[in-house]
């Protein structure tokens, strides 16, 4: 039998529903696992998504995209194919595709992550017959401290920041990551200054529901004393001369997975650097192929050379799918 | 061990170097002597050696965290740092200790050299598991020889003088040779009365500036003493209460290493320091650097390298005689005053830096053209009314030095870089053109910014043909300008040439690979004034 889903230089694609999924040029119809960059191009005729993730993917195509969405679970036919979005628990709207056709059940992945996040439905693992992981992190020396850890490590940072009158510069993606810190954080632990890009984000979030503290958009501080005790989160493009001098005395840091080695922290050169992603680490990417019960997986962008054979070695059939390059990828 | 692995996790997170002073400043002030001392060792590169083999390491921390051999490589490539690759892959501790580092040093890791295979393989597997990933770090960087925290001696003193009130010179001197890390040893470290440590201090070193300009914008060139710019290590020779000390620019002392020119100096006057370059000499000629590095790495010298590869001091300058310091003296009368005493000495280890006699600017740039041949990197030119000064202050002293060789070269492989290049293609492989065939020449690792080697790696991660291991073999189209210092004839390499110092010296975007050099082109440098003397 053909596979339900192949790799071709558009992306990822199915040709018994004729449908793309985060295909990276323009086509007839796609479907976006969620609204990052690298995964939601614009310039395709249709798209698909899940409902939560309708109006982040609206504000990245632009108002003239035509957007169909389905309710998480919902099931959908093209070309007497199944398909239902699934979450990922990988930023707000996030999904897992799942096809089906004749019997036969592929799960394409897109990013997720099993650790909790409140701004966002948890990833919801799904039985399947072939199951299309990422590998962002797919090497056994990537393991998440646990998030509240990390959360206290950042409030300590900020704590002693702010004794000492320096701003905390906080970079973090500016859809998902950002968010998620937000609303992890002590909302009495001083003023929260947002970077324009991560603003954005912050009210379609707020729009959906999500509860955020309380943020200033940078651009409107007026009383220049609050800046020694805040804490400022910004997209790592922040980071030029021309944006931080208005921080005089200030403590750099950086948010990501990448961060689990000191080699990524130290060419940031950034003074501190916290291990917090929206990727699995290598125990959840295991954990969630072994829960798709898949005897079949394929293995996209990240460290899919070693993933596969690490899966070939544990008695799965496991092939790197070559998709995306990883130039895009919202973690570096 | 808690308190060290915190101090290191300070010091790595930091790029500012007061930052870093102020953390060992305040580290010392809260350990405990037999621990600090023990901390100092480490932080100035007193290393314990390794004392287990890499492949070992690698088999017993791989079989700990049940993660096969392969896969163990794979993670060490892209982490680019072997302890940090254990310590990263390691399944947490059962029990973390709050053992002293002292204690941890002398029961835990000095032990280790002599036990047999299989006690030593328990030790280390059972030090894992009562550390937590910090300490762990440390450990691993202990145990493989390898640590290494971006602070220099230097830094070290600071703090420490910081910390004592005491002259950082002094403390830097008390520092030097052998000493056992004990809590006395610190004691005395940081003992107020200073004496036991005049009579070996050196003088702060004076640097040339490079010339940026044409040297006739110097003026007069009667103003001038011009000697050869010679490629050796810039050191000060102290002859002092009949004790000698040979101090490196590095501010190593490393009087033992060159125990000819210790000799020779004895046969200075009380009360002489002379500034100069140690160099590698044979009849009146350096030998190759290469030879001196033969020398630098050694602690002792035996009768056979002494042989092979003689030194001599190549004297510049004059900065004390019959113990008064000369350094606000003019250039011209210390020089004369240096000339009487070496011509005194008479030894043909402690030579007087030779000047270039030539009437004008134009005559000198001939002279110049010569440096390749003689195997000096050009010349140094002095004021000769300047006193000696401090440190690189422009003006007086200028280092007028000879272009590099350079040819076009094609990126044919890619390896990721260690430490902050871990994960990024930055360690590169070029090659000259051959027929229809690329031959490579050369690895380079440094010479483009930040933002090149980002674009470079994207290109290097899109381009790759092939993978040998961590190495990619990449699509030939880059094409850059690669500098060095010196080219000599190699049976080892498959281009037949070896260069010395390589670099990149621009990315050529504007050049194609059928526009990169030919290997006939570059084997052309061997013949023109290129190759190094004596090899």
């Amino acid at each position: 039998m053909k596979p339900l889903v192949q790799a071709t230089p558009s992306g990822l694609f199915c040709p018994p529903g004729d449908f793309y999924i985060d295909p990276l040029r323009p086509v007839n119809r796609a479907v976006i696992t969620h609204a990052h960059a690298d995964h939601a191009r614009a310039g395709s005729t249709s798209y698909l998504c899940a409902r939560e993730g309708m109006a982040l993917l609206q504000a990245r195509l632009g108002p003239d995209a035509r957007i169909e969405t389905l309710a998480y679970g919902e099931k959908t036919t093209r070309q007497g194919v199944g398909l239902s979005l699934h979450p990922a628990g990988h930023i707000r709207g996030s999904a897992q595709v799942r096809i089906e056709h004749r019997g036969y059940v592929t799960v394409v992945s897109g990013d997720y992550k099993t650790a909790a996040d409140p701004t966002c439905t948890p990833l919801d693992p799904q039985r399947c017959n072939t199951f299309i992981s990422e590998s962002t992190f797919g090497l056994p020396i990537f393991k998440w401290p646990a998030a509240d850890s990390i959360m206290a490590s950042i409030e300590d940072w900020w704590r002693e920041n702010r004794d000492q009158g320096r701003t905390s510069i906080l970079f973090a993606y500016a859809l998902g990551k950002a968010q998620r810190i937000l609303a992890g954080l002590d909302p009495d632990g001083g003023p929260i200054l947002c970077h324009g890009a991560v603003a954005r984000i912050n009210r379609i979030y707020r729009g959906a529901g999500v509860h955020l503290p309380e943020t200033i958009h940078v651009d409107d501080i007026q009383d220049k004393a609050l800046w020694r005790s805040a804490l400022v989160i910004a997209p790592p493009s922040a980071d030029h001369p021309a944006w931080m001098r208005r921080f005089p005395q200030r403590s750099r840091a950086f948010a990501s997975g990448w961060m689990r080695i000191r080699g990524h922290r130290r060419r940031r050169a950034v003074d501190r650097g916290f291990i917090i992603s929206d990727h699995s680490d290598w125990e959840g990417l295991m954990a969630t192929v072994a829960a798709s019960g898949a005897e079949s997986i394929g293995v996209t962008h990240g460290y899919r050379a070693e993933m596969v054979r690490w899966l070939q070695e544990q008695g799965y059939e496991a092939e790197a799918l070559d998709t995306v390059d990883r130039t895009g990828d919202e973690e570096r | 061990m808690k308190a060290f692995a915190a101090l290191y996790r300070r010091l790595d997170a930091t790029t500012s170097t007061n930052r870093k002073v102020a953390a060992m400043a305040d580290y010392f002030e809260r350990t405990p002597a037999a621990d600090a001392i023990w901390a100092i060792s480490f932080l100035i590169g007193r290393r314990p050696r390794r004392v287990v083999p890499t492949r070992q390491l690698m088999a017993w921390a791989g079989a700990r965290a049940e993660v096969p051999e392969w896969l163990f490589e794979a993670s060490y490539d892209v982490v680019g740092d072997l302890a940090e690759t254990i310590t990263l892959l390691l399944p947490p501790p059962t029990r973390v200790s709050d053992r002293p580092l002292h204690v941890w040093v002398s029961r835990e890791l000095l032990p280790l050299k002599d036990m047999a295979l299989e006690a030593r393989q328990q030790a280390i597997l059972d030090a894992w598991d009562r550390m937590d990933v910090a300490q762990r770090f440390v450990w691993n960087k202990l145990i493989t020889g390898g640590f290494r925290v971006g602070v220099s001696r230097r830094l070290v003193v600071r703090a420490l003088a910081r910390l004592s009130g005491i002259d950082a010179a002094v403390i830097t001197h008390r520092l030097m040779g052998d000493w056992t890390p004990t809590a006395d040893t610190y004691r005395r470290l940081l003992a107020a009365d200073t004496t036991d440590a005049d009579t070996s201090r050196p003088y702060p070193f004076f640097l040339a500036s490079p010339l940026e300009q044409p040297p006739e914008a110097l003026g007069s060139r009667d103003d001038w003493q011009v000697e050869w710019k010679w490629d050796g290590i810039r050191g000060q020779v102290i002859q002092r209460r009949e004790q000698i000390f040979i101090w490196s620019r590095g501010e190593e002392l490393v009087t033992d290493k060159y125990p000819e020119l210790a000799a020779a100096a004895a046969a200075l006057p009380d009360g002489t320091v002379l500034d100069g370059e140690i160099l590698p000499w044979r009849n009146g000629r350096p030998l190759p650097f290469g030879a001196l590095q033969r020398r630098i790495g050694r602690k002792s010298v035996g009768r056979k390298l002494l042989k092979e590869v003689p030194v001599a001091f190549l004297a510049y300058d004059l900065l004390e005689c019959g113990g008064r310091d000369r350094r606000s003296d003019a250039l011209a009368q210390r020089r004369e005053a240096m000339a009487r005493l070496l011509d005194r000495a008479a030894d043909d280890r402690l030579v007087l830096s030779p000047t270039i006699d030539a009437p004008d600017w134009k005559t000198l740039a001939t002279r110049h053209a010569e440096s390749r041949r003689r195997g000096v990197e050009g010349f140094v030119l002095k004021r000769l009314s300047s006193p000696y000064g401090v440190g690189r202050r422009r003006g007086d002293w200028w280092k007028w030095k000879i272009d590099p060789l350079t040819v076009d070269a094609v990126l044919i492989y890619a390896q990721r870089g260690h430490g902050r290049r871990a994960g990024l293609y930055t360690d590169y492989t070029f090659a000259v053109r051959q027929g229809e065939g690329l031959v490579p020449f050369a690895k380079a690792y440094s010479g483009l910014s930040d933002a090149e080697i980002r674009e470079v790696d994207r290109f290097i991660q899109r381009n790759t043909r092939e993978r040998f291991g961590p190495v990619r073999a990449v699509r030939p189209e880059l094409v850059f300008e690669i500098a060095f210092e010196g080219i000599r004839a190699s049976t080892r390499h498959k281009s037949g040439v070896a260069v010395r110092f390589p670099r990149i010296l621009r990315w050529r975007r504007d050049k194609t690979v059928a526009a990169a050099d030919t290997l006939d082109a570059l084997q052309a440098l061997l013949t023109t004034p290129g190759h190094e003397p004596g090899s």
